[in-house]
């Protein structure tokens, strides 16, 4: 016997099944977390399991009082340790882009003009890195920056300085870091603009007597703009929130964001800090992440 | 050469030795028999074997796999009905919501990703009892949900640029929808589901900051692990460790590459004739 079952009734609930599926994943794990760290962030914290007040008090005679506080709010204005973190993020992944992109121009541009089969195995070697592991990367820089690493023994063997300098732990070790981490990140997408160019033309003007620099400053460089700010923000946003490189390679005064947050959660164990942290952060990463979203869009269309 | 080329192909060349040289070095580091870096003593597998009798290590990678194959399995499931959501289904309630949903986990730093979800956990551990005990099985959730959204990206960009005439064709003979996304959409997206599901098992096998964020005790999974051995300076173990997954990870790409190439030859051969 088979089920009779209306053909139209069988297609909705197939629609629904297709849309519903991931979204209610979605909502349910991604945001209502934000609707809780949002609702924790007004929070006091306290010590018991789990270590805040709640939000709306449910005892007898309270009603529904609702239990908000702006405190952690105004400690993050006040302690300048919160406000340093920002400013030394910002400033760390803004220097950190500048740099990928001085670094990754050049080679997304000399990729492009490189011929097949060998351009393919140039980008290979750009995305190979995408599938190692990103800690193992960050840790393979311990070992060459450590006082007793690569980079100290060679210069100490070949007589340029007597005693190890400190490079581990430091802020410049984080800006490398963040530099060799991301920069697959500026070259791709440059590489993608500048591949669409016909950069021989480019070349080409150049050799016809255009000057090179004049070239590259009145066509090459504005052709390619979506592309370099497409690998500017790829670039940016990840290095604001970045935890793994300034806890490895920075030092202790290496305060950025990501890491003081994990340490407020974890070591400090204030939740509502640590979430207030978290609200502030996402709110200087919107406009970013909206002009990143706004390109694909444009890109797409 | 031009002067601008020489100057491009040295920045060029500059470039990758930035990219590889410290993995070169770690790697051979892995095979030097002293216990610090400063000095070379001599080729040695030791610190391979020590590896295999570190059984903290061992069941870290185990658990990392588990955690990777289900995670990456599952959200390819997701990730593709997500993106069919969003491109073969039309206008509906929630589109825009949902399209922000879908592009925001890759954009959110780790830091704010694992925290929410911790205390999503915590706050539904509250309210209903579950999930119990945090670990193998909430680090999975958290991975399904970011890697989903690498899985809808992929796809997506496949389904947007695919052909739509054979499911337009094949919808007018009479196919019920469910039936041509299974039998004509699906086997034509299958290449970019494939790619989505390998991405999610590197992002899983990966991920740091979420795991430790979502974790409880008792789990703990491999890049936990090296972490927290890493953390305090180099470790020849780690060396070896590194290794061997980069090299794995290496043939991996090197063999997806070259059968990608010869694909795309063989298609162009195709076309030629």
């Amino acid at each position: 016997m088979t089920m009779v079952v209306n053909p139209g009734k069988r297609d909705r609930l197939w629609r629904s099944f297709v849309i519903a599926t991931p979204y209610l994943w979605l909502v349910l794990f991604f945001l209502v977390p934000f609707a809780i760290v949002l609702k924790i962030s007004f929070a006091d914290p306290t010590v018991a399991q789990p270590p805040f007040t709640p939000f709306f008090d449910w005892s007898a005679g309270a009603g529904h009082k609702i239990l908000a506080t702006l405190d952690n709010y105004r400690f993050l204005l006040e302690d300048q340790l919160y406000l340093v973190s920002y400013l030394k993020s910002i400033k760390i992944a803004l220097i950190s882009t500048v740099l990928c992109l001085l670094l990754g121009f050049p080679m997304a541009y000399a990729i492009a003009l490189t011929p097949y089969p060998w351009r393919n195995l140039l980008l290979l070697l750009v995305i190979l890195p995408f599938w190692t592991s990103f800690l193992l990367r960050v840790y393979a820089w311990m070992v060459m920056l450590g006082k007793q690493g690569l980079i100290n023994n060679l210069l100490i063997s070949i007589g340029l300085i007597d005693r190890p300098l400190q490079m581990l732990y430091t802020d410049g070790a984080v800006y490398l870091g963040i530099v060799y981490t991301y920069v697959p990140f500026m070259i791709l997408p440059l590489y993608a603009t500048l591949e669409k160019l016909d950069l021989d033309l480019h070349e080409a003007a150049a050799d016809l007597g255009a000057r090179p620099l004049h070239v590259f400053r009145d066509v090459t460089l504005p052709l390619a703009m979506p592309g370099i700010i497409a690998g500017c923000l790829l670039v940016f946003i990840p290095a604001l929130g970045e935890f793994v490189i300034p806890a490895l390679l920075g030092g202790l005064d290496s305060l950025m964001i990501g890491r003081t947050l994990y340490d407020e959660f974890f070591v400090n164990r204030d939740w509502p800090l640590a979430s207030a942290v978290a609200v502030v952060l996402l709110l200087i990463l919107i406009l970013p992440i909206m002009l990143f979203q706004r390109l694909q869009r444009e890109t797409d269309t | 050469m031009r002067r601008s080329s020489t100057f491009l192909y040295s920045m060029l060349c500059f470039g990758y030795a930035f990219l590889y040289i410290p993995i070169l070095v770690l790697m051979v580091y892995s095979f030097n028999n002293a216990r610090l870096a400063t000095v070379w003593g001599g080729f040695s597998t030791r610190w391979y074997s020590a590896l295999l009798e570190n059984s903290q290590i061992l069941d870290a990678a185990l658990l990392s796999l588990e955690i990777a194959l289900v995670s990456a399995t599952v959200a390819t499931g997701l990730g593709t009905l997500a993106a069919l959501g969003l491109n073969r289904m039309g206008r509906y309630r929630g589109r825009t919501v949902f399209t922000g949903m879908i592009a925001a986990p890759l954009v959110m730093p780790e830091v704010i990703t694992g925290l929410s979800l911790l205390l999503l956990f915590v706050s539904l551990q509250e309210l209903t009892g579950w999930p119990g005990s945090r670990g193998a099985n909430t680090i999975t959730i958290a991975h399904i949900t970011f890697s989903m959204a690498y899985v809808a990206v992929i796809v997506q960009s496949r389904l947007a640029a695919m052909d739509q005439s054979l499911e337009e064709a094949a919808m007018d003979l009479g196919g019920r929808p469910y039936a041509v996304t299974l039998d004509i959409t699906l086997p034509l997206i299958a290449p970019a589901m494939a790619a989505g599901w390998l991405l999610s098992f590197t992002l899983s096998l990966d991920d740091l900051v979420i795991a430790s964020f979502t974790s409880g005790a008792g789990a703990s999974t491999l890049p936990m692990v090296i972490f927290s051995k890493v953390k305090l300076g180099v470790t020849p173990e780690i060396n070896a460790l590194a290794t061997i997954i980069i090299g794995i990870v290496t043939v991996g790409v090197v063999i997806a590459g070259w059968t990608m190439l010869r694909q795309q030859r063989q298609l162009a051969n195709q076309q030629a004739r």
